[in-house]
């Protein structure tokens, strides 16, 4: 569905995405993993076409996103950090992100309900906390049952409660057979959603197989441990090497 | 992008600003009005209003606006909307909000008291020099990440065109005034969208004369029409060239 063929992704002289090859198919859910500053969320910016790749070549469905902008319609894109428009009310947001797409059939507000957001739709944006800020971007990003959906640190920020509602939909949608993509952190949470592990460090995939190959890789019963385990092999071999 | 423009402008219209800017500009022509019964004169007067203030506001306004909608940019572009839209949008609505400001400022006074063809020229060149203001805004603006250098660069740009350029223009005239310069001096004019402005101005108050040799010879050189149009040609080369490197560079932005 998504194909990255040897992108590039240079800022100055600071080397962000190092050949990056990738195929990401639909019906599967990918776990973005890798530390801070190993260019997760630029590799999800460069899908969605807010960062241009140096060199490479990236399609969805097989046309060039380069110079394209009609294959968004088919992304939730949920950001690791909402900017909205200080002066504007959650009611007007939602409105305005309805009023610009013309031809959307029917809107999914399972989470506007679930999170309760009708409630505090006279609210500025600039008012809201990062948790509220958070449920926002995500109400939004299923807003328009895109096929696929792009999460950017779904869960950092949100209470449990509303931590175990996002996933339930996440799930929910999964088991619709959508593509789904999560970068993360919180490992065990990923665990419930992911069947794919892609793993990135310095710009690098490392890693990427399904999750129960690097369970058994790895004899691990968890993805926090099987992680953990892959980087002290790969560090082993690393020092072998040299 | 109409939906785009729409909100971008209810965005405008929130901050006032845009009111303030309409109602000081109304106050200063009222103003000159009830100084002086001869509207000519109230029209040269203007002029250098028009000619100092019409481009600081709108650069300077263009560009805090530009940073200040940096999030609604941000969440066009991961929704299904082109980047040249989203940018044409942007440049559409504050350049609209500040002619619209302008010609209510300044035209209402006039259309009061009255003030010939002279005042129409007026009005024309105002709406020329917030046009080409606003593209060399957006040109800043999409060159720097930062707000503080972008709204450096953005006065810079003021400065030089308002100020430094005549003080160059005016030492390669001292400096060289042993040979014919009255092309090197009209194309040299030709680099600076205010004296062009000012050029249209004259050229239509008939009072070129008074600009020394060089407004002297302009006129002598195309006479008043055809030095109006070449002017305003090259004015509005003066707001496309900008905005279209603007646009280029935005199209490849990394957000």
């Amino acid at each position: 569905m998504i194909s990255l063929k040897n992108i590039n992704k240079k800022f100055g002289r600071l080397q962000v995405l190092d050949d990056v090859t990738l195929d990401l198919s639909s019906g599967k859910s990918y776990a973005l993993i890798g530390p801070n500053g190993s260019g997760k969320t630029t590799l999800i910016k460069s899908i969605l076409g807010m960062v241009i790749p140096t060199s490479g070549e990236l399609t969805f469905d097989g046309k060039s996103i380069f110079n394209d902008w009609k294959y968004r319609e088919k992304i939730g894109y949920m950001p690791q950090i909402g900017h909205y428009p200080d002066n504007m009310k959650i009611g007007q947001l939602i409105d305005m992100m309805k009023n610009i797409r013309k031809d959307y059939t029917k809107v999914d507000e399972d989470l506007i309900d679930s999170f309760k957001l009708f409630k505090m739709y006279d609210k500025p944006l600039h008012t809201l906390s990062g948790g509220t800020r958070q449920k926002v971007s995500a109400a939004l990003a299923f807003l328009f049952r895109p096929p696929v959906l792009i999460l950017d640190e779904p869960t950092a920020g949100l209470d449990p409660v509303s931590t175990e509602i996002l996933k339930e939909k996440i799930l929910h949608e999964k088991q619709l057979g959508k593509m789904i993509m999560i970068s993360s952190h919180i490992l065990s949470d990923l665990d419930e959603l992911a069947t794919d592990v892609v793993y990135i460090f310095e710009g690098k995939v490392q890693y990427n197989n399904t999750l129960e190959a690097l369970k058994e890789e790895t004899s691990e019963l968890r993805l926090g441990k099987a992680i953990a385990m892959l980087i002290r092999q790969k560090e082993l071999l690393a020092s072998v090497t040299e | 992008m109409t939906r785009i423009i729409k909100y971008i402008f209810y965005d405008i219209l929130r901050t006032r600003f845009i009111l303030f800017y309409t109602l000081f500009l109304g106050v200063s022509t009222f103003a000159l009005f009830q100084l002086d019964s001869d509207a000519g004169k109230v029209v040269l007067s203007l002029l250098n209003i028009v000619l100092m203030v019409v481009p600081l506001i709108s650069i300077v306004f263009t560009t805090i606006h530009f940073y200040n909608s940096y999030e609604f940019i941000e969440l066009m572009l991961a929704q299904p909307i082109d980047r040249r839209a989203v940018f044409l949008g942007e440049y559409l609505s504050v350049s609209l909000s500040l002619c619209i400001a302008y010609l209510a400022g300044v035209g209402i006074p006039i259309l009061l008291y009255g003030g010939g063809a002279s005042a129409i020229t007026l009005l024309f060149t105002g709406v020329i020099l917030t046009l080409v203001f606003v593209s060399l805004a957006f040109l800043s603006s999409v060159l720097t990440r930062d707000k503080a250098k972008a709204i450096g660069i953005a006065l810079l740009f003021w400065f030089y065109f308002s100020l430094i350029y005549d003080g160059l223009l005016l030492w390669v005239v001292y400096t060289f005034n042993d040979y014919p310069l009255e092309k090197v001096t009209l194309t040299l004019i030709a680099f600076n969208p205010v004296d062009l402005a000012r050029i249209i101005m004259l050229l239509q108050l008939d009072i070129a004369a008074l600009m020394g040799y060089t407004g002297a010879f302009y006129q002598e050189f195309f006479g008043s029409s055809f030095g109006i149009l070449f002017s305003t040609s090259i004015l509005l080369l003066w707001i496309i060239i900008p905005l279209w490197i603007a646009l280029r560079t935005f199209a490849r932005k990394d957000l």
